[in-house]
């Protein structure tokens, strides 16, 4: 529910936006509003504050991003000890979060973006013992659908790397969670 | 990419006050910064925090002896594989160790417990700290402990403690990875040539009896674990060797071998060398 305070604040719109705006450290071609790790803003009597969530546990990335959120508020005009952002862990963060827009993104820098996050059903988790999960992913060189994955693991803990067999080019894939 | 692009550092390195930092640097200590850290009524303290502090010395030590293959390991993939396993079994750490902490009231944090216990005040389990051994040895050990470690996670899930329900949750789905990982190389390996047969033989002669510990410390697992073990051997056309009980301390109790102490010694060195150092 939002507040009337807070709908009537005219510093909600200024805070929304310099948070939304930053960018993942990581995948910089990316707003953290892009990756859908900005779950809120609200602005209140003790100033405003930012809510982020993690995309993997270990990501060293989340440091960075909670700093730069924290200096693009106070250049929005919010004071010291105006500023503050919390980490949300529940809901987890799933690659299913980015939006169309971020995804349109990673393909213009030429990454191919996720499929849809698998879904866990109730009980054990099923192994895949196949060489890939992703059903097509294609290529965001030349658009084939005729690429292999070379490791499920890449330069970043997000993204697997694999190769199209009808450029020859490799690239990157962030790979669904 | 654009010069915006490329600023994304250069402008923490150009200073924000006191948030100019690098990643992990001070001030930004605390993985459970800004999440609401309130322990349920119903959540035994101090039996919560040994439960925590044991799960994050598994990943810790784990993540240890992963990182040890950069640089060692047999193509570049793999050595980045392995790291990145190793990076979030650390993230998953670092959380845990947060939480046991705060569980335990005491004033520790993650540094603390990471940094200034000795081996017998760690409570992974045996297998986790054993020395990597060939690949083949190494990829049977993260078999073994990642599906362990995700069927504990899974049900950890469901825990009252809403903290360690959201690290589970979220271990949940790199432990699909790890596992997966793991398995892919067991099949790779085992279905594969005379010579990675053989060690894939050998690694899981010498490793099977650990699970006697893991099964110890979470009954629950077993059946989960021993039926996924049992698929990817299969696959991999290998035979589960016979069960010989091995006499082995009880890494839950603080009981390990001497490559622990070893372990330790090299992760601990330099938090140690200046304990009131900040960065």
């Amino acid at each position: 529910m939002v507040s009337a305070v807070t709908a009537l604040d005219p510093r909600l719109g200024a805070a929304r936006a310099a948070a939304a705006a930053v960018r993942d450290p990581e995948l910089p071609m990316l707003t953290l509003a892009d990756l859908g790790v900005l779950r809120e803003v609200r602005v209140g009597e003790d100033g405003v504050t930012a809510v982020l969530t993690p995309t993997y546990t270990g990501c060293p990335a989340l440091a960075e991003m909670r700093a730069d959120v924290a200096a693009a508020l106070r250049e929005a005009g919010f004071g010291e000890g105006q500023v503050h952002v919390e980490t949300q862990l529940s809901p987890a963060w799933s690659t299913d979060d980015i939006t169309a827009e971020g995804r349109r993104r990673l393909v213009e820098a030429g990454i191919a973006p996720p499929g849809a996050a698998p879904k866990r059903a109730a009980g054990p988790v099923p192994l895949t013992l196949g060489p890939t999960r992703s059903a097509v992913v294609h290529c965001p060189h030349c658009g084939s659908a005729d690429t292999e994955e070379t490791s499920r693991f890449g330069a970043t803990a997000c993204k697997a790397l694999r190769r199209c067999r009808a450029c020859r080019e490799p690239f990157e894939q962030v790979k669904e969670i | 990419m654009s010069s915006d692009d490329d600023h994304v550092y250069l402008s923490l390195a150009e200073g924000h006050g006191d948030d100019a930092r690098w990643a992990f640097g001070t001030g930004f200590e605390d993985p459970l910064h800004g999440v609401d850290t309130t322990l349920p009524e119903d959540v035994e303290a101090g039996a919560h925090a040994a439960f925590c502090l044991a799960l994050a010395d598994d990943a810790l030590v784990a993540a240890q002896r992963l990182a040890q293959w950069i640089t060692l390991a047999p193509e570049l993939e793999e050595e980045v594989a392995l790291a990145n396993i190793g990076l979030d079994l650390l993230g998953q750490a670092r959380l845990l160790y947060a939480r046991a902490g705060q569980a335990e009231g005491a004033g520790r944090d993650e540094d603390a417990l990471a940094y200034f216990r000795d081996p017998a005040e760690f409570r992974n389990v045996i297998l986790a700290e054993l020395p990597n051994g060939d690949f083949a040895h190494s990829m049977v050990k993260l078999l073994l402990l990642s599906s362990w470690r995700l069927a504990q996670l899974t049900r950890l899930a469901e825990h009252p403690d809403p903290v360690l329900a959201a690290v589970a949750r979220k271990g949940v789905s790199e432990l699909t990875y790890h596992r997966d990982h793991a398995a892919q190389w067991a099949i790779r390996l085992g279905d594969g040539t005379e010579e990675s047969a053989r060690r894939m033989r050998e690694a899981l002669a010498e490793l099977w009896p650990y699970r006697a510990e893991l099964y110890a410390a979470a009954p629950e697992t077993r059946d989960e674990v021993e039926a996924v073990l049992a698929q990817v051997l299969d696959a991999a056309r290998l035979e589960a060797p016979a069960e010989t009980p091995v006499s082995m301390g009880r890494g839950r109790d603080g009981q390990h071998t001497e490559h622990l102490a070893e372990l330790l010694a090299e992760l601990q060195s330099v938090a140690r060398a200046d304990p009131e150092a900040t960065w």
